[in-house]
């Protein structure tokens, strides 16, 4: 199946490219904790032991040292490191389902998380999954309600909210 | 739409109403919830703080004192300041209420969060935690006074003080108690909760603890802990025997044994800043309901609370009191934070 | 023997239609919130409190500790079908569950999962039932050195167990203790890594981490190859139970170790997500299948689930005689022990033996209805994996979403769940191993305040956890454990003689 999809899809990134990234990321935050742990302190004291820098510090230099190692490792031109990890149809399939994810979310502090998540599961029912428009609003729909009853009636547990429910006098 | 919502709301509203008027008179008010009240507790599960609200949650529902739900949620993160800041930033919501204890007063100190408690409107004072001097049963002091000396005698550090947290309500007092003992200091070491730290003296990992009675009542009617003596300006008034000899009555206070040091916590109520007054009467009333009913009586009585009940300005000015008190403990303590 | 005249006044209490009524109920409860990864068991029990005050406590207690066996039953559902963990302790059961969903195998591994839950609580409560005084007594020997003891164990039992790179393995590790260190540190109550950012105040949590870099890094992996889950297609058959069940009996050495462990670590109290870990850890070391740990082996869910499941049984322990509660659910329930005039504690067993034993005997009987509901069920779970994928995957996201939200109330943690599924995505693209990131984010913070707490009692000196036998037989254990992998090298390169393999 890898083959195929290979075959299929123009490469998007190498191996070596998300592991240079990755190992990037790891050293940025290695710095942020850091900076904070020397503001802490790191010193063992004689009578309490360690300061509440010192455990956030050591660990973040030893996690520092292997992805150096990591980095290190990745930056040769290798045959591995150049084998296609993403390639664009994947990403773009990746995105359909994260790039509405992010939208839901990002509505759920205007519309509230029910509403949010009725449209993003109905349009995605339509859009991907070639769904009637029907079915799509009967399910997404239903699972919003079923939520709602579980979470804001029987458990009470208070989720975000919008106009809608602000209506209905929740 | 709306309309059948609401009415249909009221309807069930006057039957909770009707049976509600079996237990606590109807009082006359300008302002109800219209959705779930929310209280909020600044500490973990478990605590003194959590069991209380629990328990008023438990019977704000047994006996229908409210219409609406009343919700209970845990936000302890950054020493409760998670649970204030909530309350600052909600401060139009009356529909949010938080139980305190002193981590009001230390939390901003202690760790610079940005609030204190001029943020939320007080609404209540439902009672004064009490603080004990236990220790183990087996230890060879038998009273504070032995204790002191012990202290007094041993070398610095020697003698372990377990409590909840650190630079709070325990840590402070244990400072306090420090000034007492000709400048020998304890090893300070703080737990999660305060029924850990009672068990933690049981097992002999700490030498005494200042747990608040409730934390601490089982293992000493088990007879596996010794009270020595109660942080309060005089002793306990519940005079029902607690274990086959003792009762919390027989506690003698710190001052009296030879240790003046005193120290209470509060558990009160708070609401939202921009509440009304008549929202804040409404949880005045509510409260008054909840301390009417026979089980906060029983209650109050298993955990030796000091009942004490202040709302309006007295309570106000009772919580500005403390408010500068514990400005003073936590500088002379060194506990102010670096920043 | 007076604790079996005992038990079986207790199972006379216990044994009635109303109460076996009640057990379903609070079971069927159960499952659907340790489905759900928004409800825990505090949000059940404690919505239910109320209903229990017009009942006797026996029967009120049978109706809330059926809501706690439910959501330990319950949290292996979406662990196995959807590599979500309900619950925290279903973390390591997505290990090899997850994999045998893909391989078409997840009714074999509910069923397995189900009957390991059923063993070790059963094998927990018959611990309780004839030791519960000596156990008691022997959890008041955990000071700070012995739960740094315990968990330095933990981290020992499940260390060096990732194929692939031992760099990638540490800074995923580490990645996991430097988010377990936001927020309040406990000892000396300063702000950590914080950087006056409110959201920051309660840390990272768990629960918010697991969500993105298992459940929605999968989605993102399933999308990537295509709008399907792997094993969807797989046939159904009725004949799971006996199929799964036969497979079992060679098992009982893991069953074993792993009900050792969990009660172990429920008492002392470790907790039931720890034990999970270490009960998989200890079967991946020493099991004759543990290569294949990792692909989807069955014992691989036995092993966790077995021991999640005693330890979750046994915490309830230390919550009666002591008065601690081992979780938030415990805590609830604590509460309701209150409100009912029933003080838990040492004196409980000789105050209120009724209670204690009509208790006790619902532990039995809980866990033989709940065992009997959810077997039933497993053709219906398995058969959640046939919805289209369209339908399946968003609702996933809302699921998860609602999950994030819940641990602290807050949108923040809702984008960060996004973005740990990006980077479950990107680990699990490069081999980055994710089991020890979470390990270290759950018991970071704890393994480090018993650390500092024990550095405290002894003044900085870290000889310790040497101090008495029972700290130093758990340390030296685990350093044991911990140098395992380089004793087996050893071994192997002092046998064979030939030239040294170059290190990968």
């Amino acid at each position: 199946m890898d083959t195929n999809d290979e075959a299929e899809g123009r490469a998007l990134f190498s191996y070596r490219t998300l592991d240079i990234a990755v190992a990037l990321f790891f050293l940025v935050v290695c710095a942020i904790v850091v900076t904070d742990s020397l503001r802490l302190g790191i010193a063992w004291k004689p009578n309490e032991g360690p300061q509440p820098g010192l455990f956030p510090f050591y660990i973040v230099v030893a996690m520092g040292i292997a992805s150096l190692v990591n980095l290190a490792q990745a930056l040769p031109h290798t045959e591995d490191g150049a084998k296609t990890a993403t390639t664009v149809p994947g990403i773009k399939r990746m995105a359909a389902i994260f790039v509405p994810a992010v939208v839901f979310v990002f509505a759920t502090n205007y519309i509230g998380i029910y509403v949010s998540a009725a449209i993003y599961i109905g349009a995605f029912m339509v859009f991907f999954g070639k769904f009637p428009l029907w079915k799509a609003a009967a399910v997404s729909l239903g699972i919003a309600i079923v939520n709602f009853m579980m979470f804001e009636v029987w458990f009470l547990v208070p989720l975000p909210k919008g106009p809608l429910e602000a209506a209905l006098g929740y | 739409m709306i309309r059948r919502g609401v009415s249909k709301a009221r309807t069930i509203a006057a039957a909770l109403a009707a049976s509600a008027c079996l237990t606590a008179p109807a009082l006359a008010q300008g302002w109800e919830p219209t959705k779930p009240v929310t209280l909020i507790i600044p500490a973990g599960t478990g605590g003194g703080a959590d069991q209380m609200a629990r328990f008023i949650q438990g019977l704000v529902q047994k006996h229908n004192l409210m219409k609406q739900p009343l919700i209970v949620i845990n936000k302890s993160g950054g020493a409760g300041a998670e649970g204030f800041l909530e309350m600052k930033a909600s401060a139009n919501d009356p529909h949010k209420i938080a139980i305190t204890l002193s981590n009001l007063f230390t939390t901003p100190l202690g760790t610079g969060s940005p609030f204190g408690w001029k943020d939320m409107k007080p609404v209540a004072m439902l009672a004064l935690d009490q603080f004990v001097l236990w220790v183990n049963t087996e230890a060879p002091q038998k009273t504070a006074k032995d204790y002191v000396e012990a202290v007094k005698a041993g070398a610095d550090r020697q003698f372990k003080m377990g409590g909840t947290g650190s630079k709070q309500e325990d840590q402070i007092l244990t400072a306090a108690v420090e000034q007492q003992t000709g400048g020998k200091k304890f090893t300070y070491v703080p737990y999660a909760g305060g029924g850990q730290v009672a068990v933690q003296l049981v097992g002999k990992h700490v030498d005494s603890t200042v747990n608040n009675p409730i934390e601490a009542v089982a293992q000493w009617r088990a007879g596996q802990l010794r009270p020595l003596c109660i942080f309060d300006a005089k002793r306990s008034t519940y005079t029902a025997k607690v274990t086959e000899k003792e009762a919390w009555s027989d506690i003698p206070t710190c001052k009296e044994s030879g240790l003046p040091v005193e120290y209470q916590m509060l558990r009160g109520i708070f609401t939202t800043k921009n509440a009304t007054p008549a929202q804040v009467n409404f949880y005045v009333d509510l409260m008054k309901k909840v301390m009417a009913t026979p089980e906060w009586h029983e209650f109050m009585e298993k955990g030796a609370f000091n009942q004490t009940f202040m709302s309006g300005p007295d309570y106000e000015k009772w919580v500005a009191n403390a408010d500068t008190q514990h400005a003073d403990l936590m500088k002379n303590a060194g506990f102010l934070a670096t920043q | 023997m007076d604790e079996l005249n005992a038990l079986f006044g207790g199972f006379a209490v216990a044994l009635s239609a109303y109460h076996i009524m009640l057990m379903v109920i609070g079971i069927t409860l159960g499952v659907v919130i340790g489905v759900l990864p928004g409800l825990g068991g505090a949000n059940g029990v404690a919505i239910l409190l109320p209903l229990t005050f017009s009942m006797p406590p026996t029967s009120a207690i049978i109706l809330l500790t059926s809501i706690y066996w439910g959501a330990l039953f319950g949290g292996a559902i979406t662990s196995i079908l959807f590599n979500i963990p309900g619950e925290p302790w279903s973390v390591a059961t997505t290990f090899d569950g997850h994999p045998m969903a893909q391989n078409g195998k997840a009714d074999e591994a509910l069923v397995g999962a189900f009957t390991a839950s059923f063993v070790g609580a059963i094998f927990a409560v018959c611990l309780i039932t004839f030791l519960a005084p000596v156990v008691a007594k022997f959890a008041l020997k955990f000071g700070p050195a012995e739960f740094f003891a315990v968990q330095f164990l933990t981290f020992a039992s499940f260390i060096g167990m990732g194929r692939g790179s031992a760099f990638k393995t540490v800074a995923s590790m580490c990645l996991g203790f430097a988010l377990a260190s936001v927020g309040l540190d406990g000892v000396t109550g300063t702000l950590r890594m914080t950087f006056g950012q409110d959201e920051l105040l309660n840390g990272f949590k768990f629960l918010v981490a697991v969500i993105g870099l298992f459940g929605v890094g999968e989605i993102l992996c399933s999308m990537e190859d295509g709008l399907k889950f792997n094993g969807a297609t797989a046939k159904l058959r009725m004949d799971a139970v006996i199929r799964t069940w036969k497979q079992l009996p060679k098992m009982w050495l893991t069953f074993l170790r792993s009900c050792i462990v969990g009660c172990w670590m429920g008492i002392t109290p470790g907790g039931a997500t720890p034990a999970s870990f270490m009960g998989y850890g200890i079967a991946k070391r020493l099991s004759k299948n543990g290569p294949n740990f990792g692909k989807g082996e069955l014992e691989g869910v036995v092993a966790p689930e077995t021991a999640a499941h005693a330890a979750g049984t046994a915490a309830l322990l230390p919550m009666l005689t002591l008065g601690i509660p081992g979780s938030p659910t415990a805590a609830v329930l604590l509460g309701g022990l209150l409100i009912w005039g029933l003080q838990p504690g040492p004196l409980l067993f000789v105050e209120q033996p009724d209670f204690v034993w009509g208790l006790i005997a619902s532990m039995y009987l809980g866990n033989v209805v709940g065992l009997v509901m959810v077997l039933t069920c497993v053709p219906a779970f398995a058969a959640i994996l046939r919805v289209p994928f369209s339908i399946i995957a968003p609702a996933i996201v809302f699921i998860c979403a609602i999950g994030a939200f819940t641990v602290n109330n807050a949108m923040f943690d809702v984008w960060m769940m996004l973005i740990f599924g990006v980077l479950g995505y990107l680990f699990n693209k490069l081999r980055y191993p994710l089991p020890p990131l979470v390990l270290a984010l759950v018991l970071g913070d704890q393994a480090e305040s018993s650390f500092r707490q024990a550095m405290l009692v002894s003044q900085g000196d870290v000889s310790i956890f040497w101090s008495n036998w029972l700290c130093g037989s758990i340390m030296t254990l685990g350093l044991v454990m911990a140098f395992w992998p380089t004793l087996q090298t050893l071994r192997a390169k002092l046998t064979s003689s030939g030239p040294v393999a170059r290190a990968a």
